[in-house]
């Protein structure tokens, strides 16, 4: 696999909630090798924001040549990419980092908030039985495409949709059972499914996140405690961007 | 047209390299960049043993550039021999080897376990703000730099370049230590020592509290740095800070700088290294400059 920097066409870009943006991007390079649980680099056009914003896969379409990213808006560089309409160009390298590992096995997806996005490339590439949990603070997105994939359970916090409380909370009160859960979120959300995984003897695939800089392994910005030496310094710190953003979490301290 | 350039007896086909810590050793960047086509790859530093390096977050963005305490994480000089130093062997570019260390015992111990590598410099890193030891320490005290540059150069199969730091009162002070030491070449600068404070978090930006900042936001301090040492000391510069095109490099090479460094453009622009010897080679042309020798401290 390598990876590519290219000036990307906006198709579309839709407002999914107040602050959740889905931005379609034709970027054939990128969408013929990229997978999920993957990420691209996005470059804001303003100098004065140099560095890229790492942005998971939404969606893959390699036929069509389009990536769909769904991002919230949290600062300077994606507040200039939610005003980017179609025909507009944006600089993006990718597509970056591992992707799940997919596993013919019975599989819960867990999406927490701005981690929801990428579950939706991978409910549709895992062709085994699944359940989708996915947990919001507030206002939802991406319900109608999840829903297209597969049987999808919500937890909120104000208890507006779905169950009140977390993703596990949903978990248990719907006595969903799997081997495996793919899962992406905030970190707090992220360790209590590793110690969930764990109890119930299940496999665990966790999607990470920290500032990024290059976003290859070169900078070494983005590193995570690992529970095995690295193969980059050989001091138990893996690169989220390289050697992740997906781990086994077993193989990670959070 | 001559873009090549001498730097203590070790020729580089262009002035350009890259900015020690922003392109591991090259390996990550092969996909976006023809390693051939540099005139040096300046390595990450690398100790005598590992570094496991700073908790995170280690970066933070910042008006026009960044901030960085990535506190040095490097797999130290067994493996970086084994690996990288092979590794870079297989282009036809210049390595230097940035080098850093917590005591001068560190620094002289990575010094000699490289003087049989097949290396063509070495960056001693004296001026990293982001570890508690050594580092920087060595690099604020003229008396300190003198000594680790003596204790360095007399190990020392290579040249060695000395990383000046622009954390101090004055550069030109720091570089006649070095120079006094017995360094065959300077670089400069390194970051200038910042702090970013997340207001949303009360928290500091970075979990170092400060970091080194970096990028075009910088340029203009390098440049003034890089114009006073080369008009205070005999020894050739290699210029970095804040370089994002072939101006700042044409730029930072009439201030006085024999060679410049690219590093947080990587970040931005992964071909930047490349776009900036194409864009001196069109400079040059229509500017009917034959030897890029020409430029070097040409301004006054």
């Amino acid at each position: 696999m390598s990876s590519v920097k290219v000036s990307a066409t906006v198709r579309r870009q839709d407002q999914l909630a107040s602050d959740v943006f889905s931005l379609v991007l034709y970027a054939p390079e990128i969408a013929k090798e990229a997978k999920a649980g993957q990420f691209v680099s996005v470059y804001s056009k303003n100098g004065a924001n140099l560095l890229p914003r790492p942005i998971s896969l939404c969606e893959i379409d390699a036929t069509e040549g389009t990536i769909r990213l769904v991002y919230r808006v949290v600062g300077k560089g994606t507040t200039e990419f939610s005003h980017m309409v179609a025909g507009d160009t944006v600089d993006v390298m990718g597509p970056l980092g591992n992707g799940f590992t997919k596993k013919d096995k019975k599989a819960i997806l867990i999406g927490g908030g701005i981690g929801i996005p990428p579950m939706l490339q991978l409910a549709k590439e895992l062709k085994c039985e699944k359940d989708i949990v996915i947990g919001f603070r507030d206002e939802t997105f991406l319900l109608e495409d999840l829903n297209a994939q597969g049987e999808v359970y919500i937890a909120s916090e104000d208890g507006k949709n779905g169950v009140q409380g977390n993703v596990l909370d949903a978990i248990r009160e719907y006595n969903l059972k799997a081997d495996i859960i793919y899962a992406c979120g905030p970190t707090p959300m992220l360790r209590a499914i590793k110690e969930y995984a764990m109890m119930h003897h299940m496999e665990a695939q966790l999607s990470l996140e920290e500032k990024m800089a290059c976003g290859i392994g070169a900078c070494l910005a983005c590193v995570c405690k690992s529970n095995e030496v690295d193969s980059h310094s050989h001091v138990k710190n893996k690169r989220i961007c390289k050697d992740g953003p997906v781990f086994d979490a077993q193989e990670v301290e959070l | 047209m001559n873009l090549s350039v001498n730097i203590a007896g070790v020729e580089f086909k262009n002035p350009v390299t890259v900015a020690s810590g922003t392109f591991g050793s090259g390996a990550e960047y092969g996909d976006f960049v023809d390693l051939n086509r540099l005139g040096a790859v300046t390595t990450k530093g690398v100790a005598n043993i590992p570094w496991a390096g700073n908790p995170t977050p280690r970066i933070a963005e910042t008006y026009g550039g960044m901030m960085n305490a990535v506190g040095l994480q490097n797999p130290g000089i067994d493996v970086f021999c084994n690996r990288d130093i092979p590794f870079l062997q297989q282009y036809d570019t210049n390595i230097i080897v940035n080098v850093c260390g917590k005591s001068e015992a560190d620094y002289v111990e990575v010094v000699e376990r490289l003087a049989d590598e097949n290396v063509d410099l070495l960056e001693i890193n004296v001026s990293c703000p982001n570890v508690k030891e050594g580092g920087i320490a060595f690099g604020q005290d003229p008396r300190a730099l003198e000594q680790i540059t003596k204790a360095v150069k007399a190990k020392a199969k290579q040249p060695i370049i000395m990383k000046l730091s622009p954390n101090v009162t004055d550069i030109t002070a720091m570089a006649k230590a070095a120079e006094a030491g017995g360094a065959d070449a300077l670089s400069l600068i390194n970051t200038l020592t910042g702090m970013k404070i997340d207001i949303n978090r009360r928290n500091f930006a970075v979990a170092n509290k400060t970091g080194g900042v970096s990028g075009p936001a910088i340029k203009p301090i390098a440049v003034r740095m890089v114009y006073q040492v080369a008009n205070a000391v005999n020894l050739p510069i290699i210029g970095m800070g804040g370089i994002m095109n072939y101006e700042d490099a044409i730029e930072f090479m009439m201030a006085g700088a024999t060679v410049v460094s690219v590093g947080t453009a990587n970040f931005h622009n992964p071909y930047t290294t490349i776009e900036i010897i194409e864009g001196m080679e069109r400079f040059m042309k229509e500017k009917g400059i034959e030897d890029i020798n020409e430029i070097i401290g040409c301004v006054k």
